[in-house]
């Protein structure tokens, strides 16, 4: 991170001039971000939704299966905070629960959407000519298969399993990350400091990896806050399709189980989406600081 | 003559990304594990060995993969999909019966956003950072961040369930006579909230798409011109810079058309919307393979198409294009 950093800051000297230390890079995209209200409101949503898949289980040791209640209890009733499902789960612990699955399938499937799209944009815009000529074809191809039907029929092919989820997302929506890194590699390869590179003898690999992808770095990473919130609504859309694992809890299959009931039990398919809603939102409130704490123009004032 | 060149440049090359969409997904069901002789096998209450070969052969699943798979390309390039195994029906038939719900839903979603999209575009254009500019921004938030299933059980709740002004689901009463205004009007009436609920993604972003080229436009010297020679602000919005503020919106719309397409999947279900889509999906859940690899290329297809329209029209359109000769 400090890395890619030190990088960018060759911009023009501080207004102040009084000021001689310069901050550390990484201090001044930290303060640059916390500027930014939305985007730490953005940080707190997601700070909480992790913390809670993370230690929740650990503390609560419930099943979010279980029927606690009678069913379609509403919020407040008989203790259950967010009310109950119509199989007498209480939706605030499923709820909980289902961040788990969300988070970890969600973050998995942009795990391989970023590694797939980086690396064929970076192959596509450094080497250029027909390799890039192949690869954008390739891209293309993705492009034209319609995203979230063709991850449906690879779950239904494949096995309705969270793997199969994560890759079948990660499939689909690598193509918007791969044009955007071959155009960061095509605009860096004729750099000055790639050059001094290559000619020290640096490997190709060695000047993909760790020359121009720590430059290729900031809007690749404010993609990547997106990428997860992408990735979390397809994870929503297939679970709620009933394209996932049955026996995992899920926010989107919380939604799908309980759909037949939004006339009577409104609640019921509300707050999963609420959850859903905020934790993609909370992903792009974070790109957007992000956006923010990497523009060294902003930076100045 | 170089406009033609062209156009069949771009058509050959679309008819070799459709090839590819053809190899594709004879190699997904290659790869999937199982076979079509299993499936009828388990359908009939089990097989023997003998007859499980026998239907492999009568398949042709005996044949080596490079021999079935150009058996399956000239089957589909002369419009055979197979035959459903739910429905006993040609699978072509099958998706060109559904076509028409899901086109009027994708395009008619599809025209609202850009419209109403460029529309709020230009309003904002004119204060850049009036309540109505900040207004879209948290919109395209909104509209990125929200489930679209989500925001049409939202839309029901609020409209069906509370305000009981607007039907549940489906194409149209099952009673209203096809054909009929009335059942055109009933139509109409039960498009509402599915074109509502599609378009919600791509509505605030189409704003905030035209409300930058649009402040863009609007700094630039043909409009400094218009100006100059005292034509009058709407003139000079609506006619001049307008034109061009649209042509950004519809090229992202263009490229996005996939993923309205992906969005009706969704949208149709929620709504019992009696389109490719739903068909889709119940094919999934029925293991209908052969309908549901037709719809997968038949989506890719109309994709292709679209997209190949799309960009002749552009150099129909836009001399810039035209004259730039780049295929």
């Amino acid at each position: 991170m400090s890395d890619s950093e030190s990088t960018t800051q060759a911009g023009p000297p501080p207004a102040d001039m009084d000021e001689i230390f310069v901050e550390h890079p990484f201090r001044q995209f930290v303060a640059m971000y916390f500027r930014n209200y939305a985007a730490v409101a953005g940080l707190l949503v997601f700070v909480t939704i992790v913390g809670a898949a993370l230690f929740a289980p650990m503390i609560l040791d419930l099943d979010p299966f279980e029927m606690v209640d009678e069913p379609l209890l509403r919020p407040g009733e008989g203790g259950h905070l967010l009310g109950t499902d119509n199989l007498g789960r209480d939706l605030f612990i499923a709820i909980v629960y289902g961040a788990r699955v969300t988070m970890a399938v969600g973050g998995a499937a942009a795990g391989i959407t970023l590694f797939i799209g980086l690396t064929i944009g970076a192959m596509a815009g450094f080497y250029r000519g027909w390799v890039d000529e192949v690869l954008m074809r390739v891209t293309e191809f993705f492009q034209v298969l319609p995203p979230l039907l063709l991850a449906m029929v690879l779950v239904a092919l494949f096995s309705p399993t969270l793997e199969t989820v994560a890759i079948s997302i990660g499939v689909v929506s690598w193509t918007g990350v791969a044009r955007l890194a071959r155009a960061e590699f095509l605009r860096l390869r004729e750099q000055e400091f790639v050059k001094a590179a290559r000619s020290i003898g640096a490997r190709d690999r060695r000047i993909i990896w760790l020359v121009i992808m720590p430059n290729a770095l900031p809007p690749l990473i404010v993609n990547a806050a997106l990428t997860v919130g992408i990735a979390i609504l397809f994870e929503a859309a297939l679970s709620f399709l009933g394209l996932s694992d049955p026996n995992v809890m899920s926010w989107g299959k919380l939604i799908g189980d309980n759909r037949d009931y939004l006339l009577d039990a409104p609640w019921t398919v509300t707050f999963p989406g609420v959850a859903i809603f905020l934790t993609v939102l909370a992903m792009s409130l974070i790109g957007d600081g992000l956006t923010d704490a990497f523009n060294p123009k902003l930076r100045e004032r | 003559m170089q406009f033609l060149t062209v156009v069949i440049r771009r058509s050959l090359y679309a008819f070799l990304l459709l090839l590819a969409v053809i190899v594709f997904n004879y190699t997904l069901l290659f790869l999937v594990p199982g076979d079509i002789a299993e499936t009828i096998a388990g359908e009939s209450g089990g097989a023997s060995a003998e007859l499980m070969a026998e239907i492999r052969r009568s398949y042709g699943l005996d044949q080596p993969f490079y021999v079935q798979l150009f058996g399956y390309v000239g089957r589909v390039l002369q419009g055979d999909l197979g035959s459903s195994y739910y429905f006993n029906v040609p699978v072509l038939d099958l998706i060109l019966g559904r076509l028409g719900p899901t086109l009027l839903l994708v395009v008619t979603s599809l025209l609202l956003a850009i419209f109403t999209g460029t529309l709020f575009g230009v309003i904002a254009s004119q204060r850049p950072n009036g309540i109505f500019s900040h207004f879209i921004t948290i919109l395209a938030l909104i509209g990125f961040s929200a489930p679209v299933f989500w925001t049409a059980f939202l839309l029901i709740i609020l409209f069906v369930s509370m305000l009981q002004i607007l039907p549940l689901s489906g194409l149209a009463e099952p009673l209203t006579e096809s054909g009929t205004w009335q059942w055109y009007l009933d139509v109409a009436y039960h498009l509402i909230l599915p074109v509502v609920s599609l378009s919600s993604i791509y509505l605030a972003q189409y704003s905030r798409l035209a409300r930058a080229s649009m402040m863009d436009i609007l700094g630039s010297d043909y409009i400094r011109t218009a100006r100059a020679k005292g034509l009058g602000q709407r003139v000079i919005i609506y006619k001049h810079a307008l034109r061009n503020a649209v042509i950004p919106v519809i090229t992202i719309a263009g490229l996005q058309f996939s993923h309205i397409f992906s969005g009706a999947v969704v949208i149709e279900t929620v709504f019992s919307w009696p389109g490719l889509g739903t068909l889709a999906f119940e094919s999934i859940l029925r293991g209908d393979t052969p309908t549901i690899m037709g719809i997968l290329f038949f989506s890719a297809f109309v994709v292709i198409i679209f997209n190949l329209l799309t960009d002749l029209a552009y150099r129909i359109v836009d001399p810039r294009i035209r004259l730039s000769n780049t295929a």
